[in-house]
């Protein structure tokens, strides 16, 4: 716990040495009508201008409604998906400007760790075939033995029995498979891992472990964590700073203490009065802010402020002028001029 | 109840194979029609495989001192106008009924899988080309395309099976792209992505092990669906030609001039093409409802 106290303290403020910056991201997924020749009729706009940063060693969640793009973000990282617009830079390289060979370079340093682990495993591949697979075809362990001693520790190191290496999937149970999801991630020795809502799917119990699995293997190898989630008390208890998504932008980011002791966004402040408290007498004391109306369509986001329809504190110029990022103190920033403007 | 549909038929895709022993055991407790069509089955291969053994003659001996005689203790099904025995032509016909048949079925599901695989993996217009021509090859009359590539490549074995063969890709690409495109959106094929690894290993040993329960329907139902196409060809004079044994072409022999005067000449054969594809059917049915029961009634 006490390295990742220091890393907590040492991401406040500016980073210098972000490992993962990404600027302006757009990802438009075009909507197409007609069978042979496609006209475009709209364009589903799931993300639309994100920037944050990841630095070395750092955790940073990313949460969000369903469907507000913090997928997308993602997949986009990843380079599962082309984007729109925008850049994203690991290590000093623009991932949109590979060539094949950086990519496989790439494909090397950023991994991921899938949300359902039912079905992010070949059901037709054994345990240590899926694990193996990516050292072999890499070229990064070339002797049969050494791989195998290589899948049995890495089974070790995510607590699994080596023995599990002969199983099949369905074999195992699903805390047992995110292991082998998480093991598998590990095997080409990443700096940076996309957990894509990697405990959502899981036994309360059985998240807790995976949590602890995923600190640990943080503290040991000082990788980087983008942790996308919606359930907001496991982004509090891992993450260092936080990133509220809402409809692909972000509306506000700030370290993980900061956000949830002092919320600024009214989005933010609706999304964590939504959480509940596990105290009778303190939940019916406090304050619940509910929003009305459903999330808009993202084909057809509302003009300025997309959060305006539903927004509590919106006013006329809400509707026209687009918000950006704005400071509020060193390093907490939100997109939301109402707010701004009463501070100062 | 759409959405729900596609989601059991997902997570079915996620359940690794029975066994082989499970699945014989299955086969012979669920489908006992399916398990004569397996015995009709293996007759045929074994025929195929010893017919030298079993063949009381040569095949392709002339006998002309016993020229279309009934059949006896010394010859089974008769003679034919050579007087050739036709049980030991039937079962020799087997070998090239099952060298066609077995090779056109495996040749043209296997071509039809990586087609189908690749066709809905890499999406988009690669999908849209390769659907298309599909199409075209679809809209042909199998039997109508085979005579086409015969008269092309000319007559023997090898033009026959790849007459045969060529029907059959569109139709098993079609059924195995419709799979191969729930598997694409599956995360393991992502998480395959997201390692780097290249195209041709996703779709072979990623994407199409997946697939395997509609390959092999597929190439169950192609291989009677190869038998009766060769004995058609054979029997129009385009397929195997004489003096290799072939029941299409004994049947052909046999019914232009002798279906009254010998009939033996003309039941055996046809009896024999019609046991191998009843046999082929009936195993390739049951198949299909231990593998895929979701196929069933379809």
């Amino acid at each position: 716990m006490s390295v990742a106290g220091s890393i907590k303290d040492e991401n406040t403020g500016p980073q210098p040495e972000a490992l993962v910056r990404v600027d302006g991201l757009k990802m438009h997924f075009p909507v197409t009508e007609g069978l042979f020749m496609q006209r475009v009729v709209g364009l589903v706009k799931a993300v639309d201008g994100v920037s944050f940063t990841v630095g070395v060693g750092e955790t940073l969640g990313l949460v969000g409604e369903s469907g507000c793009g913090k997928t997308t973000v993602g997949r986009c990282i990843l380079r599962l998906e082309n984007p729109t617009a925008g850049d994203v830079i690991f290590d000093g390289n623009d991932v949109a400007d590979m060539n094949m060979k950086e990519m496989i370079g790439l494909r090397q340093d950023v991994q991921v760790i899938f949300q359902d682990p039912f079905s992010s495993l070949n059901p037709r591949m054994k345990i240590g075939t899926i694990i193996s697979e990516p050292l072999r075809v890499h070229g990064i362990i070339k002797d049969p033995q050494k791989r195998q001693e290589r899948v049995a520790e890495l089974l070790h190191i995510c607590g699994l029995n080596p023995r599990f290496a002969d199983r099949y999937p369905h074999e195992m149970s699903g805390g047992q498979r995110q292991r082998v999801g998480i093991a598998r991630a590990l095997s080409v020795n990443p700096k940076f891992i996309v957990c894509d809502e990697a405990v959502s799917a899981l036994d309360v119990s059985i998240q807790a472990q995976i949590i602890n699995l995923l600190e640990d293997l943080q503290a040991q190898f000082n990788f980087s964590y983008l942790f996308i989630a919606h359930d907001l008390s496991v982004v509090r208890h891992l993450c260092h700073r936080v990133a509220v998504m809402y409809l692909g932008k972000i509306v506000e980011l700030a370290d993980c203490d900061e956000l949830f002791d002092n919320p600024q966004h009214p989005y933010t402040k609706a999304l964590l009065s939504a959480v509940p408290v596990p105290d009778p007498a303190i939940e019916e004391a406090r304050s619940h802010q509910v929003l009305e109306g459903e999330v808009p369509s993202p084909i057809d986001p509302p003009s300025g402020c997309v959060f305006h329809p539903r927004c509590p504190q919106a006013t006329e110029a809400c509707r026209r002028d687009i918000p950006t990022l704005q400071e509020f103190t060193p390093g907490h920033t939100l997109a939301c001029p109402v707010v701004l403007g009463q501070q100062r | 109840m759409a959405v729900n549909e596609t989601y059991i038929e997902v997570q079915d895709e996620l359940i690794a194979p029975p066994g082989w022993r499970a699945v014989t055991a299955a086969l012979i407790r669920r489908q006992p029609l399916g398990a004569v069509g397996a015995l009709m089955v293996l007759i045929m291969v074994a025929a195929a495989l010893f017919a030298d053994q079993i063949a009381m003659y040569d095949p392709e001996i002339n006998d002309f001192a016993a020229m279309l005689e009934g059949p006896s203790t010394a010859h089974l099904f008769g003679t034919d106008e050579f007087g050739r025995d036709i049980y030991s032509r039937i079962v020799h016909g087997a070998r090239t009924a099952m060298t066609v048949g077995f090779s056109a079925a495996i040749l043209g599901s296997t071509i039809g899988l990586f087609v189908g695989v690749s066709s809905a993996y890499f999406g988009g217009w690669v999908d849209n080309i390769m659907q298309r021509i599909v199409d075209v090859l679809m809209a042909f009359p199998a039997i109508i395309l085979a005579l086409t590539v015969v008269i092309i490549l000319g007559r023997g074995v090898g033009p026959v099976i790849i007459a045969i063969t060529i029907p059959m890709i569109p139709n098993c690409a079609r059924v195995v792209r419709s799979s191969a495109l729930a598997i694409r959106e599956i995360p393991y094929v992502d998480a395959a992505r997201a390692m780097g690894f290249g195209h041709l290993r996703i779709i072979l040993r990623h994407i199409s092990p997946n697939i395997m329960a509609p390959y092999l329907i597929m190439l169950t139902n192609f291989l009677g669906a190869a038998i009766l196409a060769e004995a058609s060809l054979s029997y129009l004079g385009l397929g195997v030609q004489e003096p290799t044994p072939a029941w299409g072409l004994m049947l052909k022999s046999g019914a232009e001039e002798y279906a009254e005067s010998a009939p033996w000449a003309v039941i055996f054969p046809g009896l024999a093409i019609s046991v191998a594809v009843f046999g082929f059917n009936l195993f390739g049915d049951a198949l299909r409802d231990v593998l895929d029961p979701k196929l069933r009634s379809r």
